[in-house]
């Protein structure tokens, strides 16, 4: 079924595929590589390792 | 501004009569605009105790405080879209004081003003596709006729499904291809991401496809009317949106 539900809680992983590997990305004062970050949740380490795969190789 | 507050940059815009979002922003604040000619930086005042280097670290770490993070950015994005055009901005993109955001919209106006260009009149859409599990799509095969080496049977029904799993695979591969070739051709941008993983969506299909399209306000019906013909009872598609073009502002340093 195709769903189109915007009155529905967006999925955190829908929001992150954009808010980490989209939107204008400019070097601001504060700098978070998140390449340095020590990532200890499971899950998150997964998610950051596939935004470095996109930013390595993205097809606009 | 003081040295324990930092600045939170959500989108920029071009400046008007419209007045700055609604809050809440990421650390509970009011939404502002800071101005420079003809744009507008949509930013809020945080504390820098809990928004400097190791605070943002922590928080990348904190997958609760990402989602608060995530949400409240978004939140404040999606309010300025619904006013006017706006190019969202990546989370956690923090600056000391006004005048370095007065910097930057100076020194980046013509870019700025080109990706403004691009997303004006258009909203972004996410299309997502998953391969429907074996046994949604079609009944089980019939029991192999009996034989006189029952072991052989279950082998050869054992291959048989595994084989029919792989094409199914394949298939709900290339009908996303298909698919998004078509919303390609109905979009005026098209931004594939890397398929999401199972441990963060939660899904146990197999996802073939995950990509945004920037549709123009008069296509989307001819858009949707795609999304909703490619929902053919052998891969399940899923629409997101409407979102603010994150997906199509990404312009980077260079």
């Amino acid at each position: 079924m195709t769903a189109a539900r915007p009155d529905d809680e967006l999925a955190l992983v829908d929001l992150l595929d954009r808010l980490l590997a989209g939107g204008v990305m400019i070097t601001g004062d504060v700098t978070i590589s998140l390449a340095d970050v020590d990532l200890v949740h499971v899950s998150l380490r997964a998610l950051i390792s596939s935004v470095h795969t996109l930013t390595g190789g993205s097809d606009g | 501004m003081s040295p324990d507050e930092l600045v939170w940059l959500y989108a920029v815009r071009l400046a008007g009569a419209e007045g700055a979002p609604a809050g809440p922003g990421v650390d509970g604040e009011a939404p502002r605009l800071v101005a420079e000619a003809e744009l507008a930086a949509v930013v809020g005042t945080v504390a820098a105790g809990r928004f400097d280097e190791a605070g943002m670290a922590a928080a990348m770490e904190d997958l609760g405080r990402l989602e608060q993070l995530a949400r409240a950015h978004h939140d404040v994005v999606v309010r300025a879209a619904a006013e006017v055009p706006v190019a969202p901005v990546r989370l956690a993109t923090l600056y000391r004081d006004d005048d370095a955001v007065r910097r930057l919209l100076r020194e980046r106006a013509e870019e700025f003003a080109a990706l403004l260009r691009r997303v004006g009149g258009h909203r972004e859409w996410g299309v997502k596709v998953y391969a429907l599990p074996q046994e949604e799509r079609e009944p089980a095969a019939a029991p192999a006729a009996s034989t006189d080496r029952p072991g052989t049977a279950y082998l050869f029904r054992r291959r048989a499904e595994r084989d029919r799993g792989a094409r199914s695979r394949e298939q709900a591969r290339d009908a996303a291809e298909r698919l998004h070739t078509t919303l390609a051709g109905r979009s005026s941008a098209a931004h594939r991401y890397p398929m999401q993983d199972a441990r963060l969506s939660g899904r146990t299909e197999e996802m073939v496809l995950n990509a945004g399209y920037l549709v123009a306000d008069g296509r989307e019906a001819e858009f949707r009317d795609a999304v909703d013909a490619a929902d053919d009872g052998r891969v399940r598609v899923e629409l997101t949106g409407p979102w603010p073009a994150f997906s199509f502002t990404t312009w980077e340093e260079p």
